[in-house]
């Protein structure tokens, strides 16, 4: 109890509380002062640096990501074009293809049909030749028949007669004239 | 009262408690080194290394110390410099969040075990932050607007009946260049000598009703001590209020100071 007391020393009258004791203030302002300077010095600038950096980091992000999207804009602009080139040039070849095919065809189908017209062309020439030919030995053979027959009924040789004549020829010239379009028909 | 020096031998302290648990001898009876001084060194030696541990190499993604100390810069320059200051106020976010930490820590010391009593339950701290912060305002609006114009934005707001002023002139006066760092001052003081206050009454006073005769009452000394617990709560809520309380009427001063004629 005494050396409570006695430690409070000439404080037996308690100081009033709001005279401010002066020393405390010197000690207060050291120390305040000490904390501002070293802070406002070292560390708050510091850090108004790094909220700068680190907002300049965001706005050079975001700036790489819209160069960035320029880009594949661009790119895929250009995919778009070559894609609608090469689907142009697809039809086209396309187009050519057909059309190159129809020309071949056409081409074989004419040669096809001149091929065809020759060959038939040929056949009646040869068929017309042979029937000609035909009618050529039928026309004597069928004279000498006739007259033989004649003579044979009528007793004697009518050949010299005939052949003198001509009567055979003029016969079968007239009934020739009833062939006339038939003949005319096989003729070209 | 029997039973006072009972608890006197056991705490060291009376039962109430007076301005005397506030004034704890220095060492060799000297007021440089106490208690007091050593709590408030030591709280400027943590905040300085906290500050420069944490920022010795910032990094643009912060790890969490750094983020923490940016936070609490963040906290006054934003919410307080360029919110009530507006776009000028950023330069004085330093010396703003320098103080905010400053009583910060200073407040905290209240409520923190073996520690237990604010550096600004004496009025001589809060003092000289009420007249740096007085010296801050007048000193900026004195800058910007000139001695004259500066004293008249504050004395006479314009637009006042010229029947009006012998009277308001004086009151403004009064109120803006004289009051201002007193409030500042008392206010933080206040707070935290009758938070100090508190705290003694209910801890000593469980102490007292467990050193009472009567049995039945001593039970009543553990509803104290979970007030005085609850009261602890409350108190770093104040630690905290108090100190931004201080720095955002300090910034609202300078805002005024700065602020155009209207």
């Amino acid at each position: 109890m005494h050396l409570f007391l006695l430690a409070e020393g000439a404080a037996e009258q308690p100081p009033n509380p709001i005279i401010p004791i002066w020393q405390e203030i010197v000690v207060g302002a050291i120390g305040f002062a000490l904390l501002c300077f070293i802070l406002m010095k070292y560390v708050f600038p510091r850090m108004e640096q790094t909220f700068q950096a680190r907002v300049e980091a965001i706005e050079g992000g975001i700036k790489r990501a819209e160069q960035a999207q320029a880009e594949a804009n661009t790119l895929l602009e250009q995919y778009r074009q070559q894609l609608a080139d090469a689907r142009g040039d697809a039809a086209r070849i396309r187009e050519e293809a057909r059309a190159d095919a129809v020309g071949i065809r056409d081409e074989i189908l004419a040669q096809a049909r001149e091929e065809s017209e020759r060959i038939i062309n040929a056949g009646r020439e040869a068929l017309a030749a042979e029937r000609s030919t035909i009618v050529r030995e039928l026309r004597s053979e069928v004279g000498s028949l006739a007259v033989e027959l004649a003579g044979r009924i009528v007793g004697e040789s009518l050949e010299d007669e005939a052949r003198r004549r001509g009567t055979v020829e003029r016969f079968l010239a007239e009934l020739g004239e009833g062939t006339e379009p038939a003949r005319a028909g096989g003729r070209r | 009262m029997r039973q006072l020096p009972a608890v006197l031998a056991e705490g060291g302290a009376h039962f109430p408690p007076s301005v005397e648990e506030f004034f704890l001898p220095g060492l060799g009876g000297q007021p440089w080194i106490s208690k007091i001084t050593v709590l408030l060194w030591l709280g400027i030696a943590l905040v300085i290394l906290f500050f420069l541990i944490a920022y010795r190499s910032p990094k643009l993604v912060p790890s969490k110390g750094q983020w923490l100390a940016e936070s609490m810069y963040g906290f006054i320059r934003d919410g307080v410099a360029r919110d009530v200051i507006g776009h000028e106020g950023l330069r004085f976010a330093p010396y703003l969040t320098s103080l905010f930490l400053f009583i910060f820590v200073s407040n905290i010391w209240g409520i923190i075990p073996l520690a237990q009593i604010s550096p600004m339950s004496h009025i001589a701290f809060p003092a000289f932050l009420g007249l740096l912060s007085w010296v801050l305002y007048n000193y900026a609006g004195i800058r910007k607007h000139g001695f004259a114009k500066y004293l008249r934005m504050n004395t006479l707001p314009p637009g006042t009946p010229w029947w009006v002023a012998p009277i308001l002139v004086p009151i403004e006066f009064f109120s803006n260049l004289i009051l201002r760092p007193i409030t500042l001052a008392i206010r933080l003081f206040a707070n935290m000598f009758a938070g100090h206050l508190i705290l003694l009454v209910f801890t000593l006073g469980g102490f007292t009703l467990l050193g009472l005769n009567t049995v039945l009452l001593k039970p009543i000394s553990l509803v104290a001590w979970l007030l005085a617990i609850l009261l602890t709560l409350f108190e770093a809520v104040i630690a905290i209020l108090q100190a931004y309380v201080f720095v955002l009427l300090t910034a609202a001063y300078l805002q005024g100071a700065l602020a155009e004629e209207h």
